[in-house]
């Protein structure tokens, strides 16, 4: 019986396959599919270096601090970050005083409900809340960045190209050299989005927040160029997405090596076992 | 069954003679992976995957039940307590990340075991109830994985779980109430959500039972070999104890390294950014994408891309997913060759090859965007999986010449041996 069926229902599938095969192919030669703009354009994350890249990379503290400087000034006014709590900072080498100032003195105030009154109001942060929600009115849905840098394809590279890959439309040519507004006229960016090619439509609602050199003042002298800022940035974002980061490189090694032994004990003991039956 | 020369269970200590007496557990054991468990002595690496798969299985089970400890089923505030886990409790990123990984580890290790299985045909006369039951494992380990994904809650989740339950409404008439009746919404939802993490979390203790029966099985006329020759005499065999588990053992070490690699030094690798962005149903993601693991037969499901005499392409893409698994259960009687070892079969060998590059090719395009050429590459992939199992194999039983096969498992290892002269009648193939 299934010798018999078998091959029947292999031939229905084939068939069936075939024809859809058949079709297909029949489209793509009589319909072919116009490449899109976003095929053409859309570019990959610009190839950075971070110092947590490799796998014996750790963040770099001073990094991270700059970053988060520039999270306060620049990213904040829009987007949530309410994965992290403030205590979270710490990690960064903030001292236990200088977290509950940073809290204490945070624009976005943590909101209140006496369940008493059904008064609500709001208070300074503490370092045990979360950072508080942020809303936002104007167009576009500004993503939470807690997991940003997880969320994304390139991770931090994706989040400093796109920091620093606004740039004018008109006569934007891809590496082809094909110039994007003679070969898609339709692709002008729309009023209100702005042209961004690292971005997956290459339109977003977000316009270029890192605008200027030194649009953020660092403590630690360092110069804050756009590229700079962005870099600390996107260092800043792949912590808070991964704040285990550097323990879990450190725990792996000690586990690595402890497994490298016994894996090679346990080889030995294989041979021994083995050595009159070979 | 055992063979006659399996070593008996004699124990010395007082404590396990009295337990012996009063619950043979002891006894049991030692005669399913201890010493009084023949095998033949000729197994090669291939045969460590089943332990392996046994070990993933035992890992997950306690990493997810200590995640559950952790994790809400809720949607309001499933995303969140994952990212609970993975910040605030001790030892939770590692957890999460053994378990993701894990899952990956785990089907990496059961498709080698199934693999071996295709090469050296372990699914053959006797060991039929051991493959068939291997098949129910396979897509209970599936079924497992699909819901597990879904409790991070996010968008590949949300997305996977509407997807994967949408196949149940291309069934006629039946279709969409079975879908609401399985998701208990029109959406995937609170509803779904609970039950979800409810049969994850069932599930692998059900996979526990036929791993069970699976073992048992294979104990009725013992492991297989890569010659495929039976087991005819003493010489031919070793005590699972030490001489397996002393293999096992380095196996392990292999398995255990590379998974350590993956959770500690890449845990998000095989993992899909967008699961990273909490579950809306208002914004469908640009591809959706299974896990790795089930790309092969995501590529068959989209493969038909056409109506087919009154069916509409979805219906038979459906059909053929599934087809694509029950086709397994089959096998036993779709190969009918009497030799079982591909090592002898010359004309199935190169098929077997074709099948595994096939099986990659079909991987590859499942988790490719659905466009041109990946639609074209998997509708050939596909149909060369389904003519492979259910016509190449039937014809290439019965047109091949097999190669001679060795007399014994013995004579294998060490070259003809005197026992084999005495008996030069014996056709090549038993």
């Amino acid at each position: 019986m299934v010798r018999l069926f078998g091959p029947l229902v292999g031939l229905f599938f084939a068939v069936a396959l075939l024809w859809s095969f058949g079709n297909g192919a029949y489209n793509a030669v009589t319909q072919p599919t116009p490449p899109t703009a976003e095929a053409l354009f859309h570019m990959h994350p610009k190839e950075v270096k971070f110092s947590f890249d490799s796998a014996f990379g750790t963040f770099d503290k001073a990094q991270l601090q700059r970053g988060f400087k520039v999270y306060q000034e620049v990213c904040s006014n829009c987007h949530s970050l309410k994965q992290v709590a403030f205590r979270d900072l710490g990690q960064l080498g903030y001292k236990e005083a200088e977290v509950k100032a940073i809290a204490k003195n945070w624009g976005n105030k943590a909101q209140t409900f006496d369940p008493k009154t059904g008064d609500r109001g709001e208070r300074a942060n503490l370092p045990s809340d979360h950072f508080p929600p942020v809303y936002y009115a104007g167009q576009g849905v500004p993503p939470d960045l807690s997991l940003i840098a997880k969320a994304r394809h390139g991770g931090a590279q994706y989040i400093h190209s796109l920091l620093t890959g606004y740039t004018d439309q008109v006569g934007y040519k891809n590496e082809a050299g094909e110039e994007l507004l003679k070969k898609f006229p339709d692709a002008k960016t729309p009023d209100g989005l702005y042209f961004n090619p690292y971005f997956a439509n290459l339109n977003l609602a977000m316009p270029a927040p890192l605008a200027s050199d030194g649009q953020v003042t660092y403590s630690d002298g360092t110069q804050a160029t756009v590229d700079q800022m962005a870099m600390d940035v996107s260092a800043f974002l792949t912590w808070t997405a991964e704040p285990k980061l550097d323990k879990r490189k450190q725990t792996g090694w000690p586990v690595l090596g402890f497994l490298l032994a016994a894996t090679v004990l346990a080889y030995l003991a294989k041979r021994n076992v083995w050595a009159d039956k070979h | 069954m055992s063979f006659p020369w399996a070593n008996d269970y004699k124990p010395t200590n007082p404590l396990m003679q009295w337990v012996d007496q009063r619950l043979p557990l002891p006894r049991f054991v030692y005669n399913a992976v201890g010493a009084g468990y023949p095998v033949p002595r000729n197994l090669n690496y291939m045969w460590n995957f089943g332990i392996l798969a046994g070990f993933a299985l035992v890992l997950q089970i306690v990493t997810g039940v200590v995640l559950a400890m952790h994790y809400a089923a809720n949607d309001k505030v499933a995303f969140d307590s994952v990212e609970h886990i993975m910040r605030d409790v001790n030892w939770g990123w590692m957890l999460r990340y053994a378990h993701a990984n894990g899952a990956s580890m785990f089907f990496i290790v059961v498709y080698t075991h199934i693999f071996r299985g295709f090469f050296y045909s372990s699914y053959k006369a006797p060991r039929e109830m051991i493959w068939l039951l291997g098949v129910v494992i396979f897509l209970l380990m599936m079924a497992t994985a699909f819901m597990g994904y879904v409790l991070p809650w996010g968008q590949m989740s949300f997305w996977g779980a509407k997807v994967i339950t949408g196949l149940f409404s291309a069934i006629p008439l039946v279709g969409p109430p079975l879908q609401e009746w399985l998701l208990g919404g029109f959406a995937p939802d609170n509803a779904a959500l609970n039950r979800f993490f409810s049969l994850h979390f069932l599930l692998p203790f059900v996979i526990l039972g036929v791993i069970i029966l699976h073992v048992w099985a294979l104990h009725i006329p013992g492991s297989s070999n890569p010659t495929g020759v039976e087991v005819k005499q003493e010489s031919d065999t070793v005590p699972f104890h030490p001489y397996y588990t002393a293999k096992d053992g380095f196996g392990l070490g292999i398995f255990l390294m590379l998974y350590c690699a993956l959770v500690f030094f890449a845990p998000n690798l095989l993992g899909h950014p967008d699961n990273y962005i909490p579950a809306n149903p208002l914004s469908t993601p640009a591809h959706i994408v299974p896990e790795w693991y089930f790309w092969p037969f995501y590529a068959i499901l989209r493969a038909f891309t056409s109506d087919f005499m009154f069916i509409p392409a979805k219906l038979m893409g459906v059909l053929a997913m599934f087809s694509a698994i029950l086709v397994w259960f089959f096998l036993p009687w779709l190969d009918t060759s009497p030799v079982r070892s591909g090592h002898y079969r010359p004309m199935f060998r190169k098929f077997f090859y074709l099948l595994v590059v096939d099986v990659l090719v079909l991987g590859y395009c499942g988790g490719a965007p659905a466009a041109e050429p990946f639609v074209m590459i998997s509708q050939i992939a596909s149909m060369y999986y389904f003519l492979h199992f259910l016509v190449i194999l039937p014809i290439v039983s019965s047109i091949e010449t097999p190669q001679p096969l060795p007399f014994s498992i013995t004579e294998a290892v060490l070259g003809k041996d005197e026992s084999a002269t005495l008996s030069p009648a014996t056709p090549a193939i038993a």
